[in-house]
C-alpha cells in the first residue's frame, strides 16, 4: 500500500475511534445504555490499536506484542478476579498505570531527542507536551499508587502529616517545574529524570496526608490528571486521537472532582492541602458536652418496629463496605418489601471511597437501581419515613453540617435523616467518624444505637424479621 | 528529529482539537447520574489507556536503542493493563446494574 494512503487510512481509523469514545461516554451516562457504551468505547480502542500497529513508523513488533500480551493478560486477570468491595483500589491502580505509561513515553521521547540534539532546545510544543506528561503523569502514578495502598490498607487510611508539609510540597513543585523548563532549553537526559523523581515524591507527599473520606475527590482528580497527561502525549507525538481521548477523560475527571467537592462543600485545594481530620479539624471534638445519653435498641425490638413501619430508608456508608454487609442488607430490604414495607436506599454522593461507590456495592448484592435514591430525591422523603437505618455512615448524616456554623463540616450537604420518625444507627462503637467530629445525631432522643459489626447485626436482624 | 512519528500538525490545529474535545467531554458527561459515577470513572480510566497508542508508536520506532526499548516495553505493558483491565472491570460492574424485575411503575431514572 502506498504510504500516503496508509497514513490517511490510519487517520480515518483514529477518527472512527474518537467517535466511538464520544458515543461510548454518552451511552455510559444512562443506566440503560451504559454497558453498550463501554463496549463501543472498547471497540473504538481496538480500532485505534490496530491502526497504530499498521503505522509505517512501527518497525519492531516482537517487543510490542510481548509487552501488550503480558500487560493485557495481567489487566484482564486482575479485573476478573477482584472483589467488588476492592473496586476503589483497582480503579486507583489502573489510573496509576495510565499515568505511568504517559510519563514513560515522555522520558523515551526525551531520551531520543537527547541522542541527536543534546544541548539544543526542544521545539516549544514538543517541550510542553514532554514536560507536562512527564511531570503530571509521574504525579498521577505515585499518587494513585499511594491511594491504592491506603485503600488496600497497606498504608494507614488516616491522614499522614508532617511539619512543613505544604511548604515542602510547594518547594518540590517549584523545583520540578524549574528543572523541566531548564531541561527543555538544554536537552540533557539526567535533568528530566531528576524532575520526574521529584514529581514522584510530590505525588506521594500529596496523597499521604489525605484521609479516607476524601478519597472520592482524590480518585476523581487523579483520573483527570492521567487523562490530561495522555492528552499531553498527543501534543508531543502530534497524535490527534491521543489529544481527543485524553482530553475527554480530563474533562470528565475534572467534572467528577467538582461534583465530589461540591458534595462536601470543599474546594479541591482544601482537600489536597487541608489534611482534613488531622490537625485542623480535631479541636471541634472538644466542643460537645460530655456524657450525653445514648439509647440502644436490640435486634428483636428493631425487627418488630421495621415490620410494622410503612416506609423504611437505608443510608449506607463506607462501614457497610468494610463489613461486607451488602448481601444481608439486601436480604433485609427484600424481606421487608415482601411484607409491604416501602424500602429505599438513600445515597450520599461521597459515601464510600470513590464516586458512586455505594451504588456499585449494592448493585453487586442485586439491589435494583430504581430502589436507590440520590440525596436530592431522598431528603424530601425523610419527614414521611418511619425508620431510617444508618449503616456505617457518620459524617454524611451529621446535622451539625446543617445547624452548627462552628463545625468543620458546616455547609456540607447531608442526608437529613434526623427529620425522620426514628433513626437507627449501626455502629461498631461510639468512636467519632472519620473527621473526628462528634455526631449529635447519636444523642438525639429519636435515635437508637445498634452496636456491633454491621454484617452480624444485619444477619441477626434478618432472622428476627423472619420470626416476627 | 523524529518526524516519522508525527503527523506534522500545526499547534493551532492541536489546540482546536483540544478545546473542542474538552467541550464535548463536559457536555456529554454533565448529565451522568450518581449511580453511574463509578462505571463512568472506570470507563474513562480505560479510555485514557489510549496512551497505549503512544507507547506502541514510541516502542515501535525505538530502533534497537536499549534504553528507549526498555522504557517503551514498560509503557506498553502499563498501557495494555490499563486498557484491558479498565474495560473488563467496567463491564463486570455494569452487568450488575439491574432494574426491579417487574416494575409496575414504568418511570426509570
Amino acid at each position: 500500500m502506498d504510504a500516503a494512503l496508509r497514513a490517511d487510512l490510519i487517520q480515518v481509523a483514529y477518527l472512527v475511534a474518537a467517535f466511538c469514545f464520544i458515543l461510548g461516554l454518552r451511552w455510559l451516562s444512562s443506566p440503560r445504555t451504559a454497558r453498550k457504551g463501554n463496549l463501543v468505547a472498547a471497540v473504538g480502542m481496538a480500532i485505534a490499536l490496530v491502526a497504530t500497529v499498521a503505522d509505517a513508523s512501527v518497525e519492531t513488533y516482537v517487543w510490542i506484542a510481548l509487552a501488550a500480551v503480558v500487560g493485557g493478560a495481567v489487566g484482564a486477570i486482575v479485573a476478573r478476579r477482584v472483589q467488588m468491595t476492592a473496586m476503589p483500589q483497582l480503579v486507583a491502580l489502573l489510573n496509576g498505570l495510565g499515568g505511568g505509561a504517559a510519563a514513560l513515553i515522555a522520558l523515551a521521547e526525551y531520551h531520543r531527542e537527547s541522542a541527536s540534539h543534546a544541548g539544543e532546545s526542544l521545539p516549544p510544543v514538543l517541550a510542553v507536551g514532554v514536560m507536562f506528561s512527564a511531570i503530571v503523569g509521574s504525579i498521577s502514578f505515585s499518587g494513585s499508587i499511594v491511594a491504592f495502598a491506603k485503600l488496600q490498607e497497606l498504608l494507614p487510611g488516616r491522614p499522614i502529616t508532617w511539619p512543613g508539609q505544604k511548604a515542602l510540597n510547594a518547594i518540590g513543585a517549584a523545583v520540578a517545574l524549574g528543572l523541566a523548563v531548564y531541561a527543555s532549553f538544554d536537552i540533557a537526559d539526567p535533568l528530566l529524570w531528576v524532575a520526574v523523581a521529584i514529581a514522584l515524591v510530590l505525588g506521594t507527599a500529596a496523597v499521604l496526608p489525605i484521609g479516607g473520606a476524601d478519597m472520592p475527590v482524590v480518585i476523581a482528580f487523579l483520573n483527570a490528571c492521567t487523562g490530561l497527561a495522555a492528552a499531553a502525549t498527543g501534543f508531543m507525538l502530534d497524535n490527534t486521537l491521543l489529544i481527543i481521548a485524553g482530553t475527554l477523560v480530563g474533562a470528565s475527571g475534572t467534572l467528577l472532582t467538582k461534583l465530589m467537592g461540591d458534595a462536601m462543600n470543599r474546594s479541591l485545594a482544601n482537600v489536597l492541602f487541608g489534611a482534613f481530620g488531622g490537625g485542623g479539624a480535631a479541636q471541634a471534638t472538644g466542643a460537645s458536652g460530655e456524657a450525653l445519653p445514648v439509647l440502644e435498641i436490640s435486634p428483636s425490638d428493631l425487627a418488630a418496629q421495621l415490620v410494622y413501619a410503612r416506609r423504611v430508608s437505608i443510608v449506607p456508608g463506607y462501614g457497610l463496605a468494610v463489613a461486607q454487609a451488602q448481601h444481608p442488607v439486601r436480604e433485609l430490604a427484600d424481606l421487608l418489601g415482601e411484607r409491604g414495607v416501602q424500602v429505599s436506599f438513600a445515597i450520599h454522593p461521597v459515601a464510600g471511597r470513590m464516586p458512586g461507590h455505594m451504588n456499585v456495592l449494592l448493585a453487586e448484592a442485586d439491589v435494583p437501581y430504581d430502589q436507590l435514591l440520590e440525596m436530592e430525591e431522598a431528603n424530601p422523603e425523610f419527614p414521611q419515613t418511619d425508620v431510617v437505618l444508618v449503616i456505617g455512615a457518620n459524617d454524611v448524616v451529621n446535622p451539625a453540617a446543617r445547624d452548627d456554623p462552628s463545625s468543620p463540616l458546616h455547609g456540607m450537604p447531608i442526608l437529613e435523616v434526623d427529620r425522620a420518625e426514628t433513626v437507627i444507627v449501626f455502629k461498631r462503637s461510639m468512636a467519632t467518624g472519620f473527621a473526628g467530629i462528634e455526631n449529635l445525631l447519636f444523642h438525639d432522643p429519636k435515635t437508637r444505637m445498634l452496636f456491633g459489626d454491621a454484617r452480624k447485626s444485619l444477619v441477626q436482624l434478618v432472622q428476627e424479621v423472619q420470626a416476627v | 528529529m523524529t518526524e516519522e512519528l508525527r503527523e506534522g500538525l500545526p499547534f493551532v490545529i492541536q489546540l482546536t482539537v483540544f478545546v473542542l474535545a474538552a467541550w464535548v467531554g463536559i457536555e456529554v458527561i454533565s448529565k451522568v447520574p450518581q449511580m453511574l459515577h463509578t462505571p463512568l470513572m472506570s470507563g474513562t480510566n480505560a479510555i485514557h489507556g489510549v496512551v497505549l497508542v503512544g507507547a506502541i508508536l514510541v516502542l515501535g520506532a525505538a530502533a534497537g536503542g536499549g534504553f528507549e526499548t526498555a522504557l517503551g516495553i514498560v509503557a506498553v505493558a502499563f498501557g495494555a493493563a490499563n486498557v484491558v483491565g479498565g474495560f473488563v472491570v467496567t463491564d463486570r460492574m455494569l452487568q450488575m446494574f439491574k432494574r426491579r424485575p417487574d416494575p409496575p411503575d414504568g418511570e426509570g431514572r
